[in-house]
């Protein structure tokens, strides 16, 4: 059962029942679920947790769904300790969130299994979301699993892999032909014509409290704790807010301590409104996107806001990153660790190395860094910044021509590093 | 009748100009505002704009085209 009470204006408070709205009526703020905790607290413990199934749905108390849930297994993703990057980087504690090992290879299957189980529960037979990639994919597969239509809508000008990783799974696809800003206005006019759930608009309430699992588990596979730093790749802003929230959660509920972490934002500078705002101290301005990192680039960020405010309280800050940097931050992560990130990937990166090389994070600090997604959703980021490979003969003597020393080179001695999934 | 929920985002130089006035005097469209925070070099406006859909939807596009940003109420729905 859910423990979810009420839907909540994020901004004049004001509280409504659980239904499909998004923006207060009143003041056309977004809203947030809230539950009871003092009931969660008499029915949570870390054992009725450890006892729970190996995806997001172990911590169902503190998700707003009621009926059986849609599951594709999404979560409970590998953390291990980035020895390696850490050697780089001068960081000795730092952790890497692998989300990359999600059913549609991306974070999004956490607000996605939340957000499509609770539309089918309110009864729609249609799911639906405006996307650039790891939406849509993740969306498409939800609706595939659930026998649900999907209505998938994306930028006419979308590369040909970004559509197949949706189309494979047979969604209603909608190739929308205007600029970006049009495409925001089409679907939210649409997602107030149509008996659709919009995943991130009339059931973006639920949908966001996907994100705060990545908290638990976090707080989990570090044996019950809060790290002491945390970096997060922001584009709308939610999954920063949400991991916040989650780890509030579980120390309100007594399940971990006290919660001193610091979360540190990563944007790239084509499309850092927030990183803007924090260091000019002035509110969130929409900016148009121009970076390779896609799934960052929101020029509006709903929740910009808030992430402002939790930078502020946590003693965080906000950090944007070149697109070389980026690109770095994946090759480094991907040589280091064994790690295919994609883009957003490459931010987390690039801003964990900023701010070790800055002292803000110190060598010695518990830190997570949180990877979104896969890099093959991106291969056209780093495909002309990697080596090619050495053509040869299928000859003895071309091979040792052509690769020379390299046949005789032996990798220096590093640590395995240590997986903590499950 | 239709209604629309906006975000408009004005630029320093329009701070100052009676834009939301002139939409609904030159469209025939009602504007309810519900949240605003404007400052000598910067403001934004959530409102709310009712009348018939054609004239919403001129005056959206002339407010625009004035150098005003307008989004829809909840930010940016296209994602990654």
């Amino acid at each position: 059962m859910s423990f979810a009470r009420s839907l909540r204006c994020r901004q004049c408070k004001r509280e409504y029942p659980l239904e499909p709205l998004f923006v207060c009526e009143f003041c056309f703020g977004s809203l947030e679920v809230v539950y009871d905790y003092k009931a969660i607290s008499q029915n949570l413990t870390r054992e009725s947790i450890a006892a729970g199934p190996k995806n997001i749905w172990r911590y169902r108390a503190l998700l707003p769904v009621e009926d059986e849930p849609i599951n594709m297994d999404a979560g409970f993703t590998p953390l291990f300790h980035a020895h390696n990057l850490g050697r780089a980087l001068g960081l000795e504690r730092i952790y890497i969130k692998n989300d990359c090992m999600n059913p549609t290879w991306s974070f999004k299957d956490r607000v996605v299994a939340v957000a499509a189980s609770k539309a089918r529960e309110f009864g729609f037979q249609a799911v639906a979301c405006a996307s650039t990639g790891n939406l849509a994919n993740s969306v498409s597969a939800h609706a595939a699993r659930a026998g649900m239509r999907a209505f998938i809508f994306v930028p006419h000008d979308l590369e040909q892999g970004k559509i197949l990783g949706s189309a494979i799974y047979g969604p209603t696809l909608v190739a929308v032909r205007g600029n970006y800003d049009q495409v925001n206005r089409l679907c939210s006019e649409l997602a107030e014509r149509f008996p659709w759930a919009f995943v991130n608009i009339n059931i973006r309430p639920y949908y966001a409290e996907g994100s705060k699992t990545l908290a638990y588990e976090v707080a989990e596979q570090l044996g019950w704790q809060a790290p002491d730093a945390v970096v997060v790749p922001v584009a709308s802003g939610s999954l920063l807010t949400k991991v916040w929230k989650g780890m509030h959660e579980l120390s309100q509920l007594g399940i971990i301590g006290k919660v001193g972490s610091r979360l540190f934002a990563g944007q790239a500078q084509g499309c850092s409104p927030v990183a803007t705002a924090f260091e000019t101290g002035k509110p969130v301005r929409p900016v148009k996107p121009d970076t390779i990192a896609k799934s960052l680039a929101i020029g509006n960020p709903a929740d910009g806001f808030f992430v402002l405010n939790i930078l502020q309280e946590c003693g965080g800050r906000a950090v944007a990153v070149s697109d070389d940097e980026i690109v770095d931050g994946m090759k480094l992560l991907a040589e280091t660790e064994g790690v295919f990130a994609e883009t957003a990937g490459g931010v987390t990166v690039a801003s964990l190395k900023r701010l070790a090389a800055q002292g803000t994070i110190k060598p010695d600090e518990l830190t997570v860094a949180i990877i979104t997604a896969s890099g093959l959703k991106t291969i056209e980021a780093v495909q002309e910044k990697v080596a090619p490979p050495i053509t040869v003969d299928p000859t003895v003597a071309s091979f040792e021509q052509e690769v020379g020393e390299r046949a005789f080179w032996t990798p220096p001695l590093k640590d395995t590093g240590r997986t903590d999934r499950g | 009748m239709a209604k629309k929920r906006v975000m408009f985002t004005f630029p320093p130089d329009l701070v100052t100009e009676p834009v939301i006035y002139h939409l609904a005097q030159q469209f025939r469209v009602v504007t309810n505002i519900r949240r605003a925070d404007v400052a000598e070099d910067r403001g934004w406006v959530v409102l709310e704009v009712e009348g018939k859909e054609e004239d919403i939807d001129k005056g959206l596009e002339w407010v625009a085209t004035k150098g005003v940003r307008v989004d829809p109420v909840g930010g940016d729905v296209v994602e990654g």
